[in-house]
């Protein structure tokens, strides 16, 4: 497979699975929203800390209004990681791939596209944004159901589940990481129902409340905290989404699991690894925001490894930036 | 939505003889289409151009984002080719390729045509499309045009003329592909009931042609393509899709020991067919243009070698000059011995001053094109401008008069095309694809642009053309009329 096609394919893959992640970001709040007792104040602040663009969004806002976090996260030609600009990224990068790619999935990248525009344009994302936001998720599936079932699960499809899983690991964090941002009007409320419904709404936004209730039943920061990161078989949950990220990549090179033969192969082979032995006390007696921190700069030194190694046949400095930005 | 007072207007309609007369080729297409309910035949419109829409087949400056997507706008009513003048057309393109081959590699090896006299030397020398770093060169089994695509237009008298051929990265093939299998699933009726010679196999016959180049056992063939932000990428994607092999960018190939490689996940991979389509000059910025950005360093060179094929060969530009074109005729007289099939349309070289004086008083009435440029660019239709406009022209052709040709105002034949609820004749042209390799191809039929606006002579999508899916009836499958009366 061409360089720069394997390259589109994990792109394109990102920037959807990023769209829908920006969905789930603003549904925590949307989630709170309905949840919470009147009285308490909503919270936007913590979804831009948590986005990783905090300096870009002061740059064009003053204030973390509903209004503001929701235009930049959803609407924003300006910011990149939008699900607008996501969506013209990875129609881009389709468009690249399209005669690689199957039809079906072209044409529902292309769908996706088109609806996001028509969202944005007609006011949609404003007037009615839990509609805007339930069929940003749906046509994610859409493509990723689309992807299983009309492409050959081969190198290709390799790299599509490659560039969604790591997006979507990155993601999870950035949503459980939401929760060490949001202030409670007191330190008596930790605990409290308050507390809980915060804990809910992140589960609910990864889609995770339902399957973590047949887990532990009643609502425990920890095991919140443990579901997200550490569950095997939940497929939002960041564990999950290593494994089988690691198990793409030796798909693509052909090597047995547990070994390595490239440097990408290596370092999420590490970071797997940590994360297989690392018990979820260890983890939040470190601090789990912490804990996160770290965990996303290994994650990108990985995504960086896989440019390295496959995108760059010559490794140069400035191509491996420009494939990260890209 | 009826024909009844569909009227041709006194000009020559590929499907009426006269207000309400069918020619007896289309008599039975328009009866079906006329049998369809009130306002099916929109709806259908509509569900095709929502299609397209779907497939992304659309123009939209990519550099705006907020910017509208349009679909390349699609006729869903077909036009017909007789049979007769099918075959017709298809001798005609046939001798006209093999002389322009004939011609493009005598040029770039012994010039007998220049040294016989036929045509004046400077002509060559001075054409845009001339390469110098090609003479000598011998591309494999000496063919130079693998694809072509050459414009036929119909004047009003019936005639039909060659209007201008493409011998270098001709597009809009896909078109052809997309409009019948639009057609197909819009109106799968009409296809049981007329047997249409199928246009599908072009990307197989493309790929035999690509292969052709080689002596590889299996050969490596790869669509090369300037990117995405090209107005033609679709149908360089759509090609290598159909055809299943790779599409690269300048940037995905590289010279590795002599030969052409490409840059995989798994290292270098060999290539051994180009069907390129970015421009000679942008091939190799070793042998040509230094600053371009979407050529391979050397390529030129593991192509002298024959180390790799190009199609189409560089250096076919100096036989889709403007000027050139009118000297046609007697190319095919010098290699051929024959006498063309298919007309050129009477051309004034402005570099001849006795041509130049009769075009620059006959501004008014003459179609000024530049030599060097395609797709309509630079085009005076004298009876549509203005004076200020002819006035310039005229400027313009008095300050470099090689670079200019004109031709009488053809009154383009017309086609029934909806028109809101009724419909209405547009003026089109014709290109057929031609495919040289171990035969010669053409499609049956090729791409039917529509100048969509009303009078406008224009077709080129650049200026608000549309297209139409075109048929060509098998033979014996000429449809009889189902009523003795003919008018519908």
């Amino acid at each position: 497979m061409l360089s720069r096609v394997a390259s589109g394919i994990y792109w394109m893959n990102r920037y959807i699975e990023r769209a829908e992640n920006d969905a789930r970001f603003i549904e925590v709040n949307l989630n709170l929203t309905l949840d919470l007792p009147e009285e308490t104040v909503e919270q936007w602040e913590p979804l831009i800390m948590t986005s990783g663009d905090q300096d870009l969004f002061r740059a064009q806002f003053r204030d973390a209004t509903p209004e503001n976090v929701i235009f930049f996260l959803a609407a924003d030609a300006k910011n990149p990681n939008s699900i607008l600009s996501c969506l013209y990224a990875a129609r881009e990068n389709a468009r690249s791939v399209q005669e690689v790619i199957s039809s079906e999935m072209w044409e529902q990248v292309n769908r996706f596209c088109l609806t996001v525009k028509d969202g944005v344009s007609s006011g949609l994302v404003k007037q009615n944004p839990h509609r805007f936001f339930t069929e940003v998720k749906q046509a994610s599936h859409l493509f990723v159901g689309i992807t299983d079932a009309t492409m050959s699960h081969g190198e290709g499809w390799h790299f599509s589940r490659l560039g969604r899983l790591l997006e979507r690991a990155d993601k999870t964090s950035r949503i459980l990481d939401v929760k060490y941002f949001f202030v409670l009007p007191s330190v008596r409320d930790v605990g409290t129902s308050l507390d809980d419904i915060q804990w809910a709404a992140l589960l609910k936004s990864a889609s995770a409340l339902e399957m973590y209730r047949k887990r532990y039943g009643r609502i425990a920061p920890q095991q919140v905290a443990e579901f997200l990161i550490l569950a095997p078989e939940f497929p939002r949950a960041i564990q999950y989404c290593l494994t089988k990220a690691a198990d793409s990549l030796h798909g693509i090179s052909g090597s047995e699991t547990g070994g390595y033969q490239n440097v990408a192969e290596k370092r999420l082979g590490q970071l797997h690894a940590e994360l297989a032995y690392a018990g979820i006390e260890e983890i939040m007696s470190g601090g789990l925001h912490e804990f996160l921190d770290r965990f996303q700069t290994k994650l990108n030194h990985v995504g960086e490894a896989i440019a390295e190694t496959f995108f760059t046949l010559r490794p140069v400095k400035t191509t491996l930036l420009q494939q990260e930005e890209q | 939505m009826g024909f009844t007072s569909y009227d041709p207007e006194g000009f020559f309609d590929e499907m009426f003889e006269s207000v309400g007369r069918p020619r007896p080729s289309a008599l039975r297409l328009m009866q079906k289409i006329q049998s369809l309910p009130e306002g099916e035949l929109r709806k259908r419109q509509q569900a095709a151009e929502g299609a397209l829409l779907a497939k992304g087949v659309t123009f939209s400056v990519y550099g705006d984002q907020a910017g509208i997507e349009r679909i390349f706008p699609f006729d869903t009513v077909p036009r017909l080719v007789e049979v007769s003048d099918w075959d017709r057309i298809e001798r005609g393109l046939r001798q006209r390729i093999m002389a322009l081959n004939a011609f493009v590699d005598d040029i770039y090896h012994d010039q007998k045509i220049l040294k016989d006299g036929v045509l004046p030397k400077e002509l060559v020398y001075s054409s845009k499309g001339f390469l110098p770093p090609c003479m000598g060169l011998t591309p494999p089994k000496r063919i130079w045009c693998h694809v072509s695509g050459i414009d036929l237009v119909r004047d009003r008298d019936g005639t039909i003329y060659v209007l201008e051929d493409n011998l270098r990265c001709p597009s809009g093939v896909a078109y052809v592909l997309g409009n019948r299998r639009l057609m197909k699933s819009t109106f799968p009726e009409l296809f049981d009931a007329f047997r249409v010679r199928p246009v599908d196999d072009y990307p197989s016959r493309l790929l035999e042609t690509l292969h052709y180049l080689s002596n590889v056992p299996t050969p490596s063939a790869v669509i090369l393509t300037p990117g995405i932000y090209n107005s033609a990428y679709f149908e360089h994607s759509f090609l290598a899709q159909q055809m299943g092999v790779e599409l690269v960018e300048g940037s995905d190939l590289v010279v590795v020991d002599g030969s052409v490689q490409m840059r995989t996940t798994r290292g270098f991979q060999r290539v051994d067919v180009i069907y390129r389509r970015i421009n000679d000059e942008c091939l190799d910025p070793q042998a040509f243009s230094p600053d371009s950005v979407l050529g391979v360093p050397g390529l030129m060179e593991v192509y002298r070698q024959g180390r790799v094929a190009l199609a189409n060969a560089p250096g076919t530009g100096i036989a889709d000059d403007k000027v050139i074109y009118a000297y046609v005729p007697k190319i095919i007289k010098f290699y051929l011995g024959e006498e063309p099939i298919l007309p050129n349309v009477p051309t004034y070289i402005c570099d001849d001053p006795q041509d130049r004086d009769y075009v620059l008083s006959n501004l008014d009435k003459l179609v000024v094109k530049v030599a060097s440029e395609s797709g309509g660019y630079g085009m005076m239709i004298g009876p549509y401008a203005t004076q200020r406009e002819r006035e310039e022209c005229a400027e313009r052709i008095k300050a470099d008069p090689r670079n200019y040709l004109a031709q009488p105002t053809l009154s383009l034949s017309r086609v029934p095309c909806i028109v809101g609820d009724h419909f209405e004749g547009r003026h089109v042209d014709l290109r057929p694809y031609i495919l040289y390799g171990k035969d010669i191809y053409i499609t049956p039929g090729g791409l039917t642009r529509v100048a969509l606006t009303k009078g406008s002579l224009v077709v080129n999508s650049s200026q608000g053309g549309g297209s139409k899916d075109t048929w060509v009836l098998s033979k014996g499958a000429i449809p009889g009329g189902g009523s003795p009366d003919q008018s519908c």
